[in-house]
């Protein structure tokens, strides 16, 4: 009897922590994402206790050995070698260090640009806003792959040009999204209430608007760190971008393609990496969207 | 309507004339274009001489006044490598891009409405999850790698299709291809969401009620109103296509402006990558406005800001 009690006693409210984590758990995509990117998080974290070979160094007598699914292949070398006979899987592994890297720090500097401008004009709006919105039509106007390689080119390629270049002009869905962000709080009651106790211009919208607006921000940032990823992939692929011999996977690929009529996997093994890196990120860039949705919340 | 149009129209100049400010100004200043021009091992008598003739010791915005005044009148100087007109140069080379920014634009929308409309009439059905499965795979997909795939596939083995050259049509397709898959997830998912808004409204079921085909519903009554958003959002991607057209066409040697663009840049060939800088910028602009003055036409509420 006494079970019978406990039974119908009812369960306490799951805090919204638990709440948050079955969201996420109970979201495929999200949880794909986060598992990819974490592994290759992880490899490129790890890349120097994983890879058994220095990603530079050359052999004459081990060049091009195939991946271990074909024939002839090395077993010293799992994925094999490339013209230089440099090991594949060591190229690979840090090869995610430089599109990581690019990712984040791109997302960094065009994040810091992009959220100042918005924010800035989304709150003000009035004259502010017109000259914002005005900058922003001219970023959006030029042409994003012409002006990176033109000025890559100019200054001579290296992963900090490619960087800053990208930074620089990948800010315009940062201030497009945090305006528009900042427009619906801006005029709303605790913003209000914020002003008439005389808080100060700075303080209201670093502790009372930014909290509310910083999901946004993230999921901004995942999705321009893939577009950095996949740009820098292209830059270095045309030629551009990183210079050999850093293990960029757009890199990889424009080496590879000499051989590719021959040697295929050359040009995949880099290819299904890229294409699995930024694949994850917009996974979760999109779960992230999906489950801090407020009509959602349950 | 004419108020919004000529307001329109000025800030579009305007957005203009500051793009080729900062295009101007990025070139100049990463670089002496002397220098370029000599080549490795030239003599700074001769960097000097070549600094007069070009008129590289004014002011820079002197320089920047007279290639702007130059551009608006159709001349956009001297290419450094070819020693021709750079208008002649690129007015050649612009129509192999415009026509594959049109073939793309087509192939996308072509591909990514029906799927659209197609995924809207059954939310979470088999279509919906593969036509969302797609628009994420396909935002993911490296273009200079799908492009180099598909010659693989094509052109290696099966020997389908021409690997690269710009001579006949079936030189354009896998280009169009590369390049239209890029636009279609977004038209795609605007599509969806525009026919699940309008499936919803009171029109349908009364278009319903009245005992009209499901067909009919669908297509007059339903996408009429769903496709505007997409048409200027198809026209503002073939802005960016046109922009992103220098990857695809390097890949395939397919000889338009893009292609022009990454040879230029290689050679440092200034005056060429400026206009094509222009150029590709006006494109975007022109697009733009063309999208939002038809949507203030259709719909005046537009017409405020």
């Amino acid at each position: 009897m006494a079970n019978m009690d406990l039974a119908a006693e009812p369960l306490p409210d799951p805090s919204p922590a638990t709440l948050l984590r079955r969201r996420v758990l109970g979201h495929h995509g999200l949880t794909f994402g986060l598992g990819v990117l974490i592994i290759i998080a992880a490899a490129a974290l790890f890349a120097p206790f994983l890879a058994a070979h220095d990603p530079y160094a050359q052999s004459l007598f081990a060049r091009m050995k195939p991946p271990f699914w074909m024939e002839g292949t090395d077993p010293a070398h799992i994925l094999g070698t490339d013209q230089l006979g440099r090991d594949y899987l060591a190229r690979l592994l840090y090869g995610a260090r430089i599109s990581l890297m690019i990712g984040v720090v791109t997302a960094l500097i065009s994040g810091l640009i992009g959220t100042t401008l918005g924010v800035v004009a989304g709150y003000f709006g009035g004259r502010v806003d017109l000259v914002v919105t005005f900058l922003i039509n001219v970023r959006l106007s030029m042409p994003v792959v012409l002006v990176a390689l033109a000025v890559v080119a100019l200054f001579g390629g290296s992963l900090e040009t490619v960087i800053l270049v990208l930074g620089l002009l990948l800010w315009d869905r940062f201030a497009v999204v945090m305006r528009a962000s900042v427009m619906q709080l801006r005029d709303l009651e605790y913003v209000n209430a914020a002003k008439a106790i005389g808080c100060s211009t700075r303080r209201i919208i670093l502790s009372e608007i930014m909290p509310n607006v910083v999901n946004n921000l993230i999921i901004v940032a995942t999705l321009e760190m893939a577009h950095a990823i996949l740009l820098e992939a292209a830059l270095s692929f045309l030629g551009l971008g990183v210079q050999p011999p850093t293990p960029s996977w757009g890199l990889m690929i424009s080496e590879g393609k000499q051989m590719m009529l021959f040697e295929p996997w050359l040009i995949t093994i880099p290819g299904i990496a890229l294409f699995l890196l930024v694949l994850a990120i917009n996974l979760v860039g999109d779960g992230l969207r999906d489950v801090t949705a407020t009509e959602n919340r349950g | 309507m004419l108020a919004f149009a000529l307001k329109r129209l000025g800030l579009a100049a305007l957005v203009m004339v500051t793009v080729s400010l900062v295009s101007f100004s990025l070139l100049r200043l990463s670089g002496d274009p002397a220098v370029a021009i000599a080549g490795e091992g030239a003599t700074s008598a001769t960097i000097e001489a070549i600094r007069a003739q070009y008129g590289f010791d004014r002011p820079l915005s002197i320089q920047y006044f007279q290639w702007l005044f130059g551009a608006l009148q159709g001349d956009f100087g001297q290419s450094y490598y070819f020693r021709l007109p750079v208008a002649d140069l690129i007015a050649d080379r612009l129509s192999v891009t415009l026509l594959l920014g049109l073939c793309s634009i087509v192939f996308a929308l072509v591909i990514a409405v029906p799927l659209g409309v197609a995924a809207a009439v059954r939310p979470n059905s088999i279509i919906d999850r593969t036509a969302l499965f797609l628009s994420v795979a396909g935002q993911a997909l490296p273009s200079f790698w799908f492009g180099l795939i598909l010659i693989m596939v094509f052109s290696i083995q099966l020997g389908w299709l021409p690997p690269s050259g710009s001579e006949s049509w079936r030189h354009f397709i896998m280009p169009t291809i590369v390049l239209g898959y890029y636009a279609m997830p977004a038209i795609m998912r605007l599509t969806r969401a525009g026919m699940l808004e309008v499936l919803k409204a009171d029109y349908i079921r009364t278009a319903r009620a009245k005992g009209a085909g499901a067909g009919r519903v669908l297509f007059k009554h339903a996408l009429r109103n769903a496709i505007i958003p997409v048409v200027s959002l198809a026209a503002v991607q073939m802005g960016f296509m046109l922009g992103g057209s220098i990857v695809v066409e390097s890949i395939f040697a397919l000889h338009g402006a893009g292609y022009l663009a990454w040879e230029s840049i290689g050679r440092k060939d200034l005056p060429t990558v400026q206009a094509l800088i222009l150029i590709f910028s006006s494109f975007y602009i022109v697009f733009t406005l063309l999208s939002d003055l038809v949507n203030a036409w259709l719909d005046p509420r537009m017409r405020v800001g």
